[in-house]
């Protein structure tokens, strides 16, 4: 529940949106949001436990160090870690009101490095065909590609989500709606991150060593 | 089988081949599936009632009208699988020794249906259908945290359901059972579409139930009224925080497990295969990852309910109601350590066995723990036998034996002998009949008078409860034996003579169950005629003890017009006996309320059909299925909604009509709450 403050302004202990005028229902919509993402969670925990126990199952074809390359997917941990970097200084934007300008650019910019990284592994993907790495090749291929693409579908539907968020920016400023939901989407996009970093030291780093 | 030949570019593999042709019996029910659709869909027409039921039914967002449509999805799936269930004790009482009525292969897909709706289609619905009803108003709050979403899940799960029924006329189904195990399930062992109809069917409901989850958990969190700290809560709101959080961490397994399996039948991918590095065991972990905590989830809701009931129709306090939280919670933990024993027999060492059946016996203890304090809140109670009562009573006792089945069944070396019998089939429905169905009729009993404002008839109950008990013991006790004596489950022929008296009682137990089932449909409609005389307008026929039965039924859909302050454990029961009940509002506030939404139905729709397309490999449904919904979504976030206000006036209209029938209804004592005196004003004093 919010915490009324002497001067009569809400403050939500849960909310990053500072001196501001949060609605006791803001709370329990990032709260909701965060459960989502615990349920998410569970799912991609699971893909790597599937991944963990069928990734050694090469089935005569290519194993992790005939396919992976650990140079495109540091580049891609690199985009994307940049990306949580903008996408926290379009939050800070948003919480000390420094304009619309920056919050949209830094949101831009957001999207841009994810479309990169998403560029960067579709190529990866048709490098991977290329060597014949198919998913219908052996359970290992298939475990892989059943944890990636799921992450690469997010971080698709995350940069809808910018896209529309730009949009509705553009239409409606910053009210309750858009703030809160830029909340749940900077959530969405570091927890989008974090299991990059899990992808990136279980299957890619663990791979190649 | 083999992979029928593609029909056409624009229906994929659909072709008039598809229709159950070869079997009277299969034809007979998919006639009666689209004969029933288009009855009930002539008759509204002939009613002029589409335009009420969308914008009063289907696009409501009000938590009441979901719970309600929830229950009604069930009690129909429920039908359905009942008699499945009926056709399938037949088949087996007379197939010994020949064939008996039904293919082997229409059996299979009889028990994969029955099974798949019980749990996904009649259980999952149900208990959410009485959550959703309840809970928001035992908490005192005038919804739940996210009501679109609830409406969504809602269509979800019906589209799914309708999916299921789908399959009875363009056939088949699958015959992989409810657990759906690789790799029968692959494409080399199940090559038509059948498992496609179970793998969508069930995603459908599990997205569903997932976001449910999400919704009731935060409701509780969130949305108590002011003094309803947690341990004030009733148990039933316990009981659904618990079930909620079971779907937050179990359902995603299903999605998974669900989902590689679509990926091996759709892409040739090898998760479960028995070639190419798959690996089926993957699968049988995924799916009980799941399925052992979705035991939980269906019981867990009863248990609540029984709590509710001992209470109030013994007139006390639940006793040892922190040690019932407390049950409730180790259960909900334990749930998620059991599950290998559903894979005893499957090849792990004996240590491994040997911890997941000491794992599993644990789970025993919290249960006695609920048995004893429900026995105790009985104990120098003043105990009414209502029907609802008579439920919770057949249950207990029903329960503690299909639970000592269960110890047995938990010592691996017992298991190994028995496994993949009717014992099995037995233990089973002895838990999860009287654990989830009884409790959910017991609940529809309960609570029918909140929701419609009159009682159900009392006489057709307890013919009902009666066919229903009877017919269980008939049905399932025989299968013990018949376990124990090395029948093996799911087998559409049987071949020992020994069997046809035990087969014969349960296929007499099976027809007991379908009259209860009947009895209960006729216990409807004679409560719907003689309503007036079972009216019960001011909203607290059973003496209740929580605070749903404070507000008038049906209760306004603002729920309360002032939200109420709670000091106590039995809230409403603390508020009648120091006069504090019912207080007069000397001027009404404005509430806001949710629009109605149409994005529910919208999604239902497009995902059945997503799932229809994929079923039959129709991809440009398939894709138009998928875009429309993302499209749905996206522009449903650019509306800007306010809500809908209900204006003061209107509030205090509703609110002096209901104190004009308060005023007007006199008091009857707990031993007239049957008869056509009780208007639902509990006499306080008695």
């Amino acid at each position: 529940m919010s915490v009324g403050s002497t001067t009569g302004k809400r403050r939500h202990p849960g909310l990053n949106l500072h001196e501001s005028d949060a609605h006791p229902s803001d709370g329990e919509v990032m709260f909701g949001f965060w459960v989502f993402m615990m349920s998410d969670a569970v799912l991609f925990a699971l893909l790597f436990a599937v991944y963990a126990s069928l990734g050694v199952n090469t089935a005569g074809g290519p194993g992790p160090h005939d396919v992976f390359e650990l140079g495109p997917a540091a580049m891609e941990t690199l985009l994307l870690l940049l990306s949580s970097f903008t996408f926290g200084i379009a939050s800070l934007a948003m919480k000390y009101r420094r304009g619309m300008a920056l919050l949209q650019g830094m949101l831009a910019l957001t999207l841009l490095l994810g479309l990169g990284f998403l560029g960067l592994e579709v190529h990866d993907f048709a490098t991977l065909q290329g060597k014949g790495a198919l998913p219908q090749v052996s359970a290992f291929l298939s475990a892989f590609y059943a944890l990636v693409p799921t992450h690469f579908l997010h971080v698709s539907l995350g940069c809808v989500w910018i896209v529309v968020m730009m949009v509705q920016l553009r239409m409606s400023g910053l009210d309750r709606t858009t703030r809160t939901r830029l909340l749940r989407l900077g959530l969405f996009w570091h927890f989008l991150d974090i299991v990059w970093v899990m992808i990136f030291s279980f299957v890619f780093l663990r791979g190649m060593l | 089988m083999r992979i029928e030949v593609l029909a056409g570019p624009w229906l994929g593999r659909l072709s008039l081949s598809a229709l159950p042709t070869d079997s009277p019996v299969a034809a007979g029910a998919a006639l009666v599936a689209v004969l029933g659709a288009l009855g009930v869909a002539g008759y509204i027409t002939a009613k002029g009632r589409w335009g009420y039921l969308w914008r009063e039914w289907f696009t409501s967002v009000d938590h009441k009208r979901i719970g309600i449509m929830y229950v009604v999805l069930a009690l129909v799936m429920l039908a359905r699988a009942v008699i499945e269930a009926l056709v399938m004790r037949l088949q087996q009482a007379d197939a010994i020794n020949q064939s008996g009525f039904i293919s082997a292969e229409h059996f299979g897909q009889l028990f994969s249906t029955h099974g798949s709706i019980m749990i996904f289609f009649m259980a999952m619905p149900f208990l959410t259908g009485v959550i959703n009803y309840v809970m928001p108003l035992q908490i005192g709050a005038r919804d739940v945290s996210f009501p679109v979403l609830n409406s969504i899940s809602l269509m979800l799960t019906a589209a799914g359901a309708a999916l299921v029924m789908i399959s009875l006329v363009l056939a088949p189904f699958s015959t992989g059972g409810w657990s759906g195990y690789a790799p029968f399930t692959e494409l080399r062992f199940s090559p038509g579409v059948g498992v496609d109809y179970w793998i969508w069917a069930v995603t459908l409901s599990s997205i569903g139930s997932t976001l449910t989850g999400i919704n009731f958990a935060v409701t509780i969190y969130k949305k108590r009224a002011p003094g309803m700290h947690l341990f004030r809560m009733p148990l039933f709101c316990w009981t659904a925080l618990c079930t909620s959080i079971l779907m937050i961490f179990a359902m995603p397994a299903l999605t998974v497990a669900t989902a590689l399996l679509a990926l091996d039948r759709y892409l040739g991918m090898h998760f479960f295969t028995s070639g190419g590095g798959g690996n089926m065991m993957v699968y049988a972990n995924l799916f009980w990852l799941f399925g052992h905590p979705e035991v939980y989830i269906v019981v867990l809701p009863s248990f609540g309910v029984f709590s509710e009931l001992f209470s109030t129709f013994s007139a006390k306090k639940l006793y040892g109601y922190t040690s019932l939280v407390l049950a409730t919670m180790t259960i909900a933990v334990l749930s998620f350590t059991v599950w290998l024993h559903h894979f005893f027999t499957m090849g792990q060492s004996a240590h491994i066995n040997a911890a997941f059946g000491i794992a599993t016996m644990l789970i025993g203890i919290p249960t006695g723990v609920k048995v004893y304090d429900w026995i105790l809140t009985m104990f120098r109670g003043r105990v009414r036998f209502t029907t609802p009562l008579l439920w919770g009573l057949a249950f207990l006792v029903t329960f503690v034996i299909g639970g000592l089945s269960g110890i047995l069944l938990a010592i691996p070396p017992v298991d190994f002998l028995v496994h993949n019998t009717t014992f099995l089939v037995a233990h089973f429905h002895n838990m999860l009949i009287p654990g989830t169905l009884f409790g959910m009729i017991a609940a529809y009993q309960f609570w029918f008078p909140k929701a419609f404002g009159f009682r159900l008839e009392e006489r057709w109950g307890r013919v009902a409860f009666g066919c229903w008990v009877t017919g269980f013991y008939l049905a399932f006790m025989p299968l013990y034996v018949l376990g124990l004596e090395g029948m093996p489950r799911r087998s559409a022929e049987v071949f020992d003579e020994a069997f046809r008296p035990w087969l014969l009682l349960a296929a007499g137990g099976a027809v007991l169950i379908v009259l209860g089932m009947a009895a209960l449909v006729l216990q409807l409609a004679m409560s719907i005629r003689h309503r007036d005389r079972n009216r019960v307008t001011v909203g607290d026929p059973w003496d209740g003890r929580s605070l749903e039965w404070s507000t008038s039924s049906p209760p306004p859909e603002y729920n309360f017009a002032e939200v109420p302050e709670v000091e106590g454990r039995d809230a409403f029961w603390t508020m009648k006996r120091s006069g504090r009940a019912y207080p007069a509002l000397d001027r009404y506030a404005p509430i806001l309320l949710p629009e109605n939404s149409a994005i529910g139905p919208w999604l239902g729709v497009l995902g059945l059909a997503t799932a229809f397309g994929l079923v039959w490999r129709i991809g440009w449904m398939a894709g138009l299925g998928t875009a429309g919904a993302l499209f749905a979504v996206i522009g449903w976030s650019f509306v800007r909604r306010s809500g809908r206000t209900v204006g003061e006036r209107q509030v205090e209209r509703t609110e002096t009509r209901w104190h004009a029938a308060l005023v007007a209804a006199v008091p009857v004592s707990r031993e007239h709450e049957c008869d056509p005196r009780n208007r639902g004003l509990a006499d306080v004093a008695a």
